[in-house]
């Protein structure tokens, strides 16, 4: 564990042992992983893995059995809720496209906005224009503008997964946490949010949960493999996929 | 900061409903006092104070829409909320009737008298007092929805557990307000009020301010809600509604936003029931009954959720179809009721008003198309303010 312990200091996120079952099934087995400030990773693995569930704890969704996570080094976040996390600065896209669908898509923007979350301070807010500005910007970057003013609901699958991913740039996060943002996607939205993804983590160190092999090899980054719970292999696309243990587990099935 | 919320609100369908629920505010007391009552354009007293008392349901049913409507917090128990508003009324109005009473009791009304009260409870205190008697009928009903939803919301209980309890927590009290030792006149209520800031209830007069005070707190209501729906925390709410853990992962106390939005509906059902209370009358336990709340859901549904409008509409339809059926064929006015839920749950799911609503966007949709197909139309405006202006 000394590997691991070493790395904490300049981690942006720290999970340590962190072991978590439903009714007895370990879902998450003494995981431990670290991830930098500024890093892109990517993780794969089998479904039923644990990936979901790994996002779910550092979020604030689950609670551990047991483990430390920490982020910036000092903050718990074991023992913060869903809305402490987000303002800490955790982002997170859902495995399955979750926007609002009855908004626009400039609102869902606006509703993102790492702006006064409270009662008041959004019953009085108005749209500033640098907010404005922020937006404006936030639609460029996830190919949006066109369609600004559509129902979010009226959206493509693929356009879908890129609001939500707009939405949590909106929120400015220094963490984002992708799950399988190319599940249902066309190959050329698949490599337009290859694109998306490294842009995004010229700023902020990005996770990215996925299972396409071609996506993974388009972002050219670290990969971790998690198999039931815990780690598998951990390194360069090239040495995890011929780790014998991954082929085993994962890409051989 | 208030008036760009207020300003806000403004948008056209409200403005017309305002509009028009403060032309009968003037309308309907005028032709009910300045013509004579063989004259084409008068009003009877008894259809103005049963307008009056559609215009308290109408309000009622609003304070649901705003939780159900945008929120997606089905209560089952808001005529809890309007019960306690109309208490808070009747205790009032208990305490102007003083020594007129049958034991000519001056501070213990009768019924305290007839259940042996040797003195007033602690909580009839101050209720003579007309001020601290309308800060009741936010206060009670609001404190009530606070400290529910406080308990309701952070233990995050959803969808038909919460509506669940809310319809537990209205039969609690319905029960609990038939006691006799419960000091609110048990069974039979409260009644047989005199006056009300020295005006008698029963006069002409009276009954016309009173249907004028309920319209224009229901269009007083309206701004309110319209002003709630249309700002940044009305999106989060319409938020909560459809993806409630988005919300949550983007930073927002999902618990405050809904406890919020609980306590400003309570309090409008509140203001309800105190309105409703001096033109109907009385107030007793079955106002606490769950089939009453079910009753608003049903209005609510009927006129549309989530539109403001609807419900307000669908309040004051259904009510008069129920005067009606209840006069004509009293029997069937059950099933009248459920056979148009389950229409309007088949037919109109999205209730009257956004039905129509759909129908006008089809058709500016179906315009809007035809014109694209001329080329006239350049679609990569990216507006909101325009837009929103525009809606
Ligand atoms: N809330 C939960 N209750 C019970 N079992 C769960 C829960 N969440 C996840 N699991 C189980 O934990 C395992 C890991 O799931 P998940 O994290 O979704 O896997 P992945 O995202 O890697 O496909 C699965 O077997 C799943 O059934
Ligand atoms: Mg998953």
């Amino acid at each position: 564990m000394n590997t691991i312990a070493e790395t904490r200091t300049k981690s942006l996120l720290y999970l340590e042992n962190v072991s978590v079952s439903f009714d007895g099934f370990k879902a998450i087995n003494s995981l431990s992983f670290v991830v930098e400030p500024g890093e892109l990773r990517a993780i794969i693995g089998p479904n039923g893995a644990g990936k979901t569930t790994m996002m779910d704890i550092i979020t604030g969704k689950t609670r551990p059995d047991s483990g430390t996570v920490l982020f910036e080094d000092s903050i718990d976040l074991t023992k913060k809720d869903e809305a402490d996390i987000a303002q800490l600065g955790i982002g997170r896209k859902f495995q399955k496209p979750t926007v609002f669908e009855s908004h626009t898509v400039w609102d869902n923007l606006e509703l993102a906005l790492n702006r006064d979350r409270g009662v008041f301070g959004t019953l009085f807010y108005r749209l500033t224009p640098e907010d404005k500005a922020r937006i404006e910007e936030i639609l460029e970057t996830v190919r949006l503008t066109h369609r600004a003013e559509e129902y979010a609901a009226n959206l493509s699958h693929g356009q879908k997964q890129w609001l939500e991913i707009g939405m949590l740039l909106a929120q400015e996060p220094k963490l984002l946490l992708v799950d399988e943002p190319v599940a249902g996607m066309t190959d050329a939205e698949t490599a337009e949010t290859a694109i998306l993804l490294r842009e995004i983590a010229k700023t902020r160190s990005v996770v990215v949960v996925e299972h396409d092999m071609g996506f993974i090899r388009d972002l050219g980054v670290k990969v971790t493999c998690l198999a039931e719970g815990a780690v598998l292999a951990e390194g360069s696309i090239d040495f995890v996929s011929s780790d014998p243990k991954v082929i085993e587990n994962y890409l051989g099935r | 900061m208030i008036t760009g919320f207020i300003l806000r609100a403004l948008e056209g369908k409200i403005v017309a409903m305002i509009v028009v629920l403060v032309g009968i505010a003037i309308l309907v007391p005028a032709l009910n006092l300045l013509t004579p009552p063989d004259s084409a354009f008068h009003i009877p007293t008894y259809a103005m104070a049963l307008f009056g008392k559609y215009l308290c349901y109408a309000l009622l049913a609003l304070a649901l829409d705003l939780v159900w409507g945008y929120c997606g917090i089905l209560s089952l128990g808001h005529g809890a909320f309007f019960a306690l508003g109309g208490y808070a009324m009747g205790m009032y109005l208990m305490r102007q009737i003083g020594p007129r009473g049958v034991y000519g009791n001056p501070v213990l009304p009768d019924f305290m008298v007839f259940l042996n009260y040797k003195e007033l409870p602690w909580f009839w205190y101050g209720m003579d007092w007309f001020v601290v008697a309308m800060a009741m009928v936010l206060l009670v009903p609001g404190l009530l929805a606070f400290v529910f939803g406080w308990f309701a919301f952070r233990s995050r209980v959803n969808g038909v557990y919460l509506s669940i309890i809310t319809q537990a927590m209205t039969y609690a009290l319905m029960l609990a307000f038939f006691r006799n030792d419960m000091g609110f006149g048990g069974n039979n209520g409260l009644t047989d009020f005199k006056d009300i800031l020295g005006f008698q209830v029963q006069a002409d007069g009276t009954r016309a301010v009173l249907f004028a005070l309920s319209a224009i707190m229901l269009a007083l209501c309206l701004l309110v809600a319209s002003a709630i729906t249309r700002s940044k925390f009305g999106k989060v709410l319409v938020g909560v509604r459809d993806a409630e853990s988005r919300v949550r992962f983007l930073g927002f106390r999902v618990e405050n936003i809904k406890l919020f939005t609980f306590v400003v509906s309570a309090m409008f059902a509140g203001i309800a029931g105190a309105l409703f209370v001096p033109q109907v009358g009385i107030i007793n336990p079955g106002e606490f009954a769950p089939a009453n709340s079910i009753e608003i859901v049903v209005w609510t549904a009927v006129g549309g959720r989530g539109t403001l409008i609807g419900p307000i509409i669908g309040a004051v339809l259904v009510n008069a179809g129920k005067s009606f059926f209840t006069g004509a064929f009293p029997e069937f006015w059950l099933f009248a009721l459920g056979g148009l839920f389950i229409a309007v749950t088949l037919f109109l799911p999205k209730g009257i008003v956004d039905t129509i609503q759909h129908g006008f966007r089809v058709r500016k949709a179906m315009k809007a198309a035809a014109e694209a197909e001329k080329g006239r139309v350049g679609t990569d405006a990216v507006n909101p303010s325009a837009a929103q202006a525009a809606e």
